[in-house]
């Protein structure tokens, strides 16, 4: 049997290339979509980089979500040797129906589109309020600061019922819980510092209940402590560091592809499209998603045997020629529903309308206030998230003619 | 065309509501689907039938009536 992946997941993108996914993931999409992978701790399971068949394996209940039957992919000091941490109770990202359906159904009515669509006008303002600081403190800014990040941050702590104030706390952690590099001893104690925060918050919040998301939950009753700090978890981690990354990776990308700019400024339209061709063409998930199969299964004549993790590599699939004609050219005219940016199957992303209408809005505001906007240094000198789980930008300066 | 929807499969992410929202809302409470028309007109079908196929959950099947 040939490995094809003998060590790890690659990680690395392309030189000059910051938004494609590892060169050699895409190379093996085309000869072996369904690829023998080792992962580091010596597991031998599977890399899937086509989009057809990880689209049909996100949604196959043979395939569990289980945390703890998961094998890290990537080689990281910082797992080497150690088992997976058990999966707190209610963390349902990482659980199977019916327990997932479950702790799931009681979010799902929060996140609707309509009641996305409600805040609007609220994110509008939001956004605005921060181009005008941005315009006031004149050029140069750092947008991922000043703006990708403090959006969907000040939203998800609003709907939530976090004071904004606090949210060094969490934002400070969280990169650091998401950055592969970090030794283990600092990440638990950041992981710890966090779900102390989160904890003693739950309590602020039975104390005195408001009108926001998790005073809900904690006085609907139907979660324990344990429960509503992971809820908590979830939902503060999952809505602030990937939007803010698509916001700013997305900026980037735009800046980069000037045609494409230009026909997004001209075109009031393309904003919806622009935004699913952005995911698709970004899908800031590094690593894509895994499932582990429960039982032995057979996929595209390939037998997977019960237990075998497999590696479902969005990025790589989300650039499957099968699927989307010329799939390295972010062509913002282009239907690119269908990607895999949010997953498939019953875990795809619960707040993803929230993120799509925080990119509707994000992408169109910030170029109609400057739309002189460029990088205030060469394209290669804008340093990449290539070790962190959410792909992305740490920083981006850009100017404009003020 | 016949359209039906299945809510314990719901997974409530919505994108039914968002590509065809002439024929699919969400439960206010629930966040699962809720189907508006089973037999959408014409105008609809493209848009019916993208839905299904976007659907995380394959919780909407239609049946296209010859
Ligand atoms: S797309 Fe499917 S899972 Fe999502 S709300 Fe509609 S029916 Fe439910």
């Amino acid at each position: 049997m040939t490995i094809s992946l003998p060590n790890a997941l690659p990680t690395t993108r392309p030189t000059g290339c910051p938004f494609d996914p590892p060169a050699e993931l895409g190379r093996l999409r085309e000869t072996e979509p369904v690829a023998r992978m080792r992962y580091p701790d010596g597991h031998l399971g599977w890399v899937v980089t086509g989009h057809a068949l990880a689209r049909q394996i996100l949604a196959d209940p043979r395939f569990s979500s289980r945390g703890e039957l998961r094998h890290v992919p990537i080689d990281v000091d910082r797992f080497k040797g150690k088992a997976l941490p058990p999966v707190p109770r209610g963390m349902f990202i990482q659980m199977d129906p019916p327990e997932h359906t479950h702790y799931r159904r009681l979010l799902t009515g929060q996140f609707t589109v309509r009641r996305m669509n409600q805040l609007i006008p609220r994110i509008e303002q939001i956004a605005e309020e921060h181009l005008d600081a941005m315009a006031r403190k004149g050029p140069p800014a750092e947008l991922v600061h000043d703006y990708a990040l403090a959006i969907p941050s000040l939203v998800i702590c609003e709907l939530l019922g976090v004071p904004y104030a606090e949210r060094a706390v969490f934002h400070e952690r969280t990169k650091l819980m998401l950055n592969l590099e970090r030794g283990d001893e600092e990440v638990m104690a950041a992981f710890g510092e966090i779900m102390a925060y989160l904890g003693e918050l739950i309590e602020r919040k039975r104390a005195e209940p408001a009108d926001d998301l998790l005073s809900g939950l904690v006085t609907g009753g139907e979660l324990d402590h344990e429960e509503l700090v992971s809820f908590a978890l979830l939902l503060l981690t999952a809505g602030h560091e990937t939007t803010a990354n698509m916001l700013a990776l997305g900026a980037f990308a735009l800046l980069e592809n000037p045609d494409q700019l230009k026909a997004f400024t001209g075109d009031p339209e393309l904003v919806e499209p622009a935004v699913e061709e952005l995911l698709r063409y970004l899908t800031i998930t590094h690593f894509g998603l895994q499932r582990i199969a429960l039982e032995d299964v057979e996929i595209a004549g390939i037998a997977i045997a019960k237990g075998e993790c497999l590696q479902l590599h969005t990025p790589a699939a989300n650039r499957d020629p099968a699927k989307f004609p010329h799939p390295d050219q972010l062509d913002l005219g282009r239907h690119a529903s269908g990607h895999l940016a949010f997953g498939h199957g019953v875990h795809q992303c619960l707040g993803q309308q929230l993120a799509r209408v925080e990119m509707r809005i994000g992408y169109r505001k910030l170029f109609q206030r400057f739309p002189t906007l460029r990088l205030a240094v060469p394209a290669d000198e804008v340093p990449m998230r290539t070790k962190m789980g959410i792909y992305g930008v740490h920083s981006l300066p850009v100017t404009w003619e003020s | 065309m016949r359209v039906e929807v299945d809510t314990d499969r719901c997974c409530g992410a919505g994108m039914c509501a968002l590509t065809a929202p002439a024929v699919f809302d969400q439960d206010e409470q629930a966040g699962t689907v809720l189907l508006l028309t089973p037999e959408p007109v014409a105008s609809e079908f493209a848009a019916v039938r993208e839905a299904a196929q976007l659907c995380p959950a394959a919780a909407i099947t239609v049946e296209e009536s010859s």
